[in-house]
């Protein structure tokens, strides 16, 4: 009977920490290729002492046994007991001297032919790794270059030891590297850099073989995200654990397992200022501990905890988000978390609900003067818009047939409502939703910006009237008199935009205080009668004879300039 | 190569298909629909993805969650962190940078820095010194000299290009950006936005005119330009102040006809010859000169309302001029750039002033933006009083920063740029070469972030033997972005004579103001803009 490669059992030089080192070899293996991995371990209870005798007499006389040798073991056999001695001399022979539990997966007896299945699947894994034994030993090296650590199943190496010693040299310690690549590379030039085509291709192999040591040139990536791997069991430090988590090399934390290892890991992790490794952590630890204890542990790593928000809101945990800030008594950035959320809601009832059920929020006392105030706008906006639509389609409303709404006025900002309410609803009393002076006292708008919104509103209907009644103010003795809370200049500006007359311009460049400033306005807008009386005031009868060629010939501006000219009261400086 | 985006991947006879991305959520999302659209036709083919400098979980995990993570052959990631953008500037292009240090927490970014910095010392030697100001500045250092270490024995053989480094914090300096950059490079850059080192313009004044067919038919597509150092002109004026960018540009339009006048003078066949042979690069350079005439015309005509520029100025004007731009409708960048700049220069603002601006803002923008004014005041750039004193004065006065004369023409100064204020963070740069920081530890003191030095030793035999009169050279890396006026500033000190010292600029992103507080604003896409 020949025995198979696979069976270290009942071989000289050949044990345990040979099937060990194969299955380790093999795990490592399919780690490295992404692949899932599933290990069945059998023990067939006394599996030597149960094999069909006669059976066993067949094989081997199917092998060419002599007969005579046969019989010798079937006398041998023959009605015998087995006893165990315990022997503590020399455990490499209990292993091959012991019947009592050695394994094999070569056992052709016919009672195990239903474990076919998996034994065929241990011998494919073999093979897979007879053909990558080219680009052995790899993954075995931790970063300083030192061998890593032992493995850690039900089974001891310890029986191993003297051979574990000769093996270690497979294990090469690449740590020396670097600078010979460095060197044999170096014949970079400031100018490759800068000038010209940069030599991309190269420059990122280089950095590659610098930043990552060479370990990470052989070994392909992995397919899947680390956490699958929870059935690896490595025992990396976990600084060498934040180190492979920056390498994107597949690790398990699983096995940190303590808070104070958690929070040990989540401290590198930090220190590493990587946030993909933070997360990675963090997505750990929100996995494994209780809400409070990873929210307390937070409170005292800011880093961490931004982290945890931005990975909380990215990917939409709107709930956990919100009692992350309340547990951290960060009621006002809860508070803002929430109503931004309002931005993604296009319905506007739904959106006005949502506004009001902020209100209740905890914001610092200003912010939730402005969400009120977003709110009560937005409840407005809607009303005006229903009102609006109908008087549109109506069609009895004069103002909407010459003016056809161009937009909705929903979610415009307060000014452009205002702006809208003037332009529509300028007449109306006070007690109106829509009404201008309800919106200016509702939302205090202050008095130029309600000035400036009403003055262009008016002013585009050209509405001149409104416009001169907006400056009226009676003093106390009955004369009305234009009073303005921006400079008449910026009024003349706005009129001017909306492409007022002149003689409604006129009024008002009149009222510009600064005289050079009024002349170069009137000038600027063809308001003669400001120019000739500025000229007239100064004496200027040079200048007054200059404008004379500039104002229409023969009109009535002309004849006064001549009438002014000839006014021998008049005592012209020049 | 095609640009990623929604629906199905455009068709072709192709077997592996390689996505290329940042690891940014929505481009996983996009992904997702790709793969997802495309199982339904072909199965055959094979998906493979690169995320560019790193791979994230968080993406990794979105592709999961969409099902599609298991139909990607490969994941991996192509670690490219620095790129060359121009012959002195390298750049990251991490857009969101400054908003994930400084408001986010999330120093992500500084761990690609000092990876993208060790890469550059692989390849140009271990930088001898290394100096600093900030917080960030100051982990970017720990995390080098952390893995410098890691690497022990494996000592670097090249001899050192730069001598030394400087990290600086963009929180150290928040004025700069917000002005508006006068140079002509960041004029462009600021009205029309240089991306990737190319800008859109607009067509109308790129129109050929061809006699005899007249331009009936103006191109509609916006024209776009390369704009870098390999153009002879553009590497003229790129840094000039745009006031002197026309006389630089009347002068070389003389030069060019000049040269084109010179074939009336060629008599010998040999003569004709040359001047034929200069053709083409003649012709290339009036383009060029064509082009930039174009831009200039384009620019000056966005009036001067456009600019915001650093004066000192009585706080009551500004808030009489801030109250009329939030009136007049400005654009709300503007508006949130000029009340930054008010709050920086003031060491706050009173909280009476605040409160009415905050009022004013959210009534004419939108109650959402209250998001984003919680964004500025939590990055620093808007901030109430407090009872400490404003040492603003101080530091501009130590510094020089107000230069009452800056000669734009001419610059004998860095304040060209901004004609008038010297960037702060270009000041420090100056003051470190010559005489040293050790002059203005008091300024240091004031400013956020702690400042410090750092050596790193060099096997022996790399030193470097300084010839006479040669030039150091050092690199800057600004950690959260730096403006096209900075660089340009940096530029003009390595070309003083007397400054001894030759700069290399490196950053995350290249910034303006628009695009800077645009990144701290939470969806600036709003529908009510």
């Amino acid at each position: 009977m020949t025995s198979r490669e696979e069976q270290a059992g009942f071989r000289p030089g050949r044990g345990c920490s040979d099937q060990i080192f194969t299955l380790r070899r093999l795990m490592e293996e399919r780690i490295r290729c992404g692949r899932r991995t599933v290990i069945i371990f059998i023990d067939f209870k006394s599996a030597f002492d149960c094999i069909d005798r006669p059976a066993l007499w067949r094989a081997l006389a199917a092998e060419h046994i002599p007969v005579k040798i046969i019989e010798l073991l079937q006398t041998a056999y023959d009605g015998s007991t087995s006893q165990m001695i315990k022997s503590k001399v020399d455990e490499e022979d209990y292993w091959h001297s012991s019947k009592f539990k050695a394994f094999t997966f070569d056992d052709e007896d016919d009672e195990l032919s239903r474990l076919k299945e998996s034994r065929q699947a241990v011998n494919n894994i073999r093979r897979l790794v007879e053909e990558d034994d080219d680009e052995d030993d790899v993954e075995r090296v931790s970063w300083s270059g030192e061998p890593v650590g032992s493995i850690s199943w039900s089974v001891k190496e310890t029986a191993a030891s003297s051979q574990r010693a000769d093996r270690e040299p497979a294990f090469p310690k690449i740590s020396t590297d670097t600078p010979s690549i460095s060197r044999s590379q170096s014949g970079y030039s400031l100018s490759s850099l800068f000038k010209g085509k940069p030599k991309v291709g190269n420059f990122q192999t280089f950095s590659d073989a610098l930043t990552d040591s060479s370990v990470r040139l052989y070994a392909p990536e992995l397919r899947k995200p680390k956490s699958e791997y929870k059935d690896y069991v490595s025992d990396w430090s976990p600084e060498e654990t934040v180190q492979r988590l920056q390498q994107g090399k597949a690790v398990s934390l699983e096995r940190f397992r303590t808070l104070q290892d958690k929070l040990l890991l989540l401290d590198l992790a930090i220190a590493a200022h990587d946030g993909n490794v933070i997360t990675a952590v963090l997505i750990y630890l929100k996995r494994t501990l209780c809400k409070e204890v990873l929210f307390r542990e937070l409170e005292s790593r800011q880093t961490a905890l931004r982290h945890f928000i931005h990975y909380l809101s990215e990917t939409q945990n709107q709930r956990l988000l919100l009692e992350l800030h309340r547990a951290l008594g960060r009621a006002e950035d809860a508070a803002l978390l929430q109503y931004k959320e309002h931005l993604s809601i296009t319905d506007e009832n739904k959106r006005r609900d949502f506004l009001k059920n902020c209100l209740s929020l905890p914001f610092s006392a200003e912010d939730l003067a402005h969400v009120q105030d977003h709110y009560t706008l937005l409840e407005r906006q809607i009303i005006i818009e229903v009102t609006d639509r109908q008087a549109e389609r109506g069609g009895k409303v004069e103002i909407f047939q010459k003016f056809p709404r161009k937009a909705l006025i929903l979610n415009m900002p307060l000014i452009t409502t205002l702006y809208y309410c003037c332009f529509y609803h300028y007449t109306e009393p006070e007690g109106t939703f829509s009404s201008p002076l309800n919106i200016r006292q509702n939302f205090k708008i202050s008095e130029k910006q309600y000035f400036v919104t009403a003055l262009a509103a008016r002013a585009k209907l050209k509405a001149w009237l409104d416009v001169d009644a907006l400056f009226a103010s009676r003093n106390w003795l009955g004369f009305t008199r234009k009073k303005s809370p921006l400079s008449f200049q910026r009024v003349v500006d706005i009129l001017q935009k909306n492409s007022a007359p002149t003689h409604v311009l006129q009024d008002y460049v009149a009222l510009v205080d600064d005289g050079e400033l009024r002349l170069t306005l009137a000038q600027k807008h063809k308001c003669h009668d400001i120019v000739i009386s500025t000229y007239r005031d100064m004496k200027d009868r040079q200048l007054l004879l200059g404008y004379r060629g500039k104002v229409v010939r023969g009109s009535a501006e002309e004849r006064k300039i001549d009438d002014l000219l000839s006014n021998p009261q008049i005592r012209w400086k020049n | 190569m095609f640009t990623l985006k929604n629906g199905r991947l455009p068709p072709a006879d192709v077997k592996n298909i390689i996505f290329f991305v940042r690891p940014r959520l929505e481009l996983m999302d996009i992904i997702a629909d790709n793969i997802t659209s495309e199982d339904r036709h072909h199965s055959s083919r094979d998906f493979h993805i690169l995320f560019v400098p790193r791979r994230s979980m968080l993406c990794e995990q979105r592709l999961k969650e969409q099902g599609v993570l298991g139909s990607f052959i490969n994941i991996d990631e192509y670690i490219l962190d620095l790129i060359p953008y121009d012959g002195d500037l390298l750049s990251m292009e991490y857009e969101s940078a400054f908003r994930e240090c400084y408001l986010e927490n999330d120093q992500t970014s500084l761990y690609h820095t000092a990876k993208g910095l060790m890469t550059l010392q692989a390849l140009y030697g271990t930088i001898p010194q290394i100096y600093g100001k900030g917080e960030c500045a100051r982990l970017v250092a720990n995390m080098m000299l952390r893995m410098k270490r890691e690497f022990a024995g494996s000592q670097n053989q090249i001899l050192p290009v730069f001598d030394t480094l400087l990290l600086l914090d963009r929180n150290v300096d928040l004025l700069t950006p917000l002005a508006t950059q006068l140079t002509y490079e960041g004029l462009i850059d600021e009205i029309y936005g240089i991306s990737n080192g190319y800008v859109k313009l607009p067509p109308e004044k790129f129109a050929q005119k061809k006699q005899g067919e007249g331009s009936k038919d103006l191109p509609t597509e916006p024209k776009k330009l390369q704009l870098n150092s390999a153009e002879e002109l553009y590497a003229e004026i790129r840094d000039k102040n745009f006031n002197a960018v026309g006389a630089a540009l009347s002068k070389k339009a003389k030069i060019i006809s000049a040269a084109f006048e010179e074939r009336h003078n060629a008599k010998t066949v040999g003569e004709i010859k040359q001047f034929v042979s200069q053709l083409p690069h003649m012709q290339a350079a009036r383009s060029s000169l064509a082009n930039h005439t174009s831009i200039a015309e384009l620019i000056k005509d966005i009036t001067s309302a456009y600019i915001i520029q650093c004066f000192p100025i009585k706080s009551h004007y500004v808030n009489t001029y801030i109250e009329d731009c939030i009136a007049q409708k400005d654009p709300l960048i503007k508006i949130l750039r000029l009340v930054c700049m008010q709050s920086v220069c003031n060491n706050g603002l009173k909280h009476k002033v605040m409160d009415y601006y905050k009022r004013e803002i959210l009534q004419t923008y939108g109650y959402e933006h209250i998001l984003t004014l919680n964004n500025l005041e939590k990055a620093g750039l808007l901030k109430p009083q407090t009872g400490s004193r404003n040492n603003y004065p101080t530091i501009r006065k130590t510094l020089k920063l107000w230069m009452e004369d800056a000669n734009e023409q001419n610059p004998n100064d860095i304040s060209y740029v901004y004609s008038g204020y010297s960037p702060l963070s270009i000041r420090l740069t100056q003051i470190l070469a010559r005489p040293g920081w050790r002059s203005i530890e008091e300024v240091l003191k004031m400013l956020p972030g702690p400042h410090f030095e750092e050596r790193q030793q060099l096997p022996s035999g790399l030193h470097k033997k300084r010839q006479q009169g040669e030039n150091r050279t050092s690199l800057v890396f600004f950690l959260g972005g730096v403006t096209y006026a900075e660089i340009a500033a940096l530029r003009f000190l390595s070309q003083v004579e007397d400054s001894g010292m030759e700069y290399v600029i490196a950053t995350t992103k290249l910034i303006n103001g628009t695009t800077w507080i645009k990144s701290l604003m939470d969806r600036p896409e709003s529908p009510t803009q």
